[in-house]
């Protein structure tokens, strides 16, 4: 069951990533984004990660690709035009892909004392304790001043976005008011 | 059927995520569009915490995902104020084509 799960979903996921590549119209590359996200969260579930899961498809499917979604509608960004690129990206950049994909791909597979996911297996060592317990317990007494800093970073970025985003003396509503008209 | 029984090995996980950073890579080398390099740098984040959940499965480590959880968090503060600045380029520019933003002054 693992087996068909896992097999069903990196490749929902692979297809996904490769169709981002070759969409040209930005819409579509957001929607196989979406996919890719959605896939991982399954993957998650199967890892033992439940919460993370949930977070990635609120957080990620959900506000991220919104956000991004919303910007490409926004801007009526069009199709993306084909040009031939920068030469440092073909000479450095694709040479370099390969080698972080082979290094990486080298590793894993060498890699010594690495097991096997059991379906439902938990993380905690206890019998009885889900993993979400064990997740909240450290989160929440180890880890709370990190997570309340976080706080101050989302603040932080929101109104980063807000000041980037805004027009000065707020000529856009009078001039598209007139517009209506 | 015994084929389907079996545990999938926690290499796939990771050999995944390496492709799927890989690909990310890709993207962003070329793809011509400045939201789709955005979001071939969230696809490069995702294959990150992927690979991070698989290590927090293998050494039973729960920090592994809190790690992640983290990240999510700056990847959602990054995305928000990088499309701000998107559309702050877009307003100065008119474009989004990456051949064409080339100049740091806006």
């Amino acid at each position: 069951m693992h087996l068909i799960l896992f097999f069903l979903f990196a490749g929902f996921c692979l297809a996904g990533a490769i169709n981002l590549l070759l969409q040209t119209h930005p819409i579509n590359s957001a929607l196989s984004l979406i996919v890719v996200m959605t896939s991982l969260a399954v993957l998650y579930l199967l890892l033992g990660a439940e919460f993370l899961a949930i977070a990635q498809i609120i957080v990620y499917s959900g506000a991220v690709m919104v956000l991004f979604t919303f910007v490409v509608m926004l801007l009526n960004a069009g199709r993306e035009e084909r040009t031939l690129g920068s030469r440092a990206a073909a000479r450095v950049g694709f040479p370099a892909v390969v080698v972080i994909f082979a290094v990486l791909a080298t590793i894993v597979l060498h890699m010594q004392g690495i097991g096997s996911a059991h379906f439902g297996q938990g993380l905690s060592n206890a019998p009885g304790q889900s993993n979400l317990e064990l997740l909240s317990q450290v989160l929440f007494h180890e880890l709370l001043l990190p997570f309340e800093v976080t706080s101050v970073l989302i603040l932080i970025a929101i109104l980063g976005a807000v000041a980037l985003a805004h027009v000065e003396g707020s000529k856009i509503p009078e001039s598209g008011r007139t517009a209506e008209k | 059927m015994s084929f389907l029984q079996h545990d999938v090995p926690l290499s796939w996980y990771l050999l995944l995520s390496a492709v799927l950073f890989s690909l990310g890579v890709v993207g962003f080398l070329i793809k011509r569009n400045l939201i789709t390099v955005f979001m071939s740098i969230e696809l490069m984040l995702n294959a990150v915490n992927l690979s991070f959940v698989t290590f927090a499965y293998q050494w039973h480590e729960v920090r592994g995902q809190i790690f992640v959880f983290f990240v999510m968090m700056v990847a959602a503060a990054e995305a928000a104020v990088g499309l701000a600045i998107i559309i702050a380029v877009f307003r100065a520019r008119s474009t989004l084509a990456v051949d064409r933003i080339d100049l740091m002054k806006l």
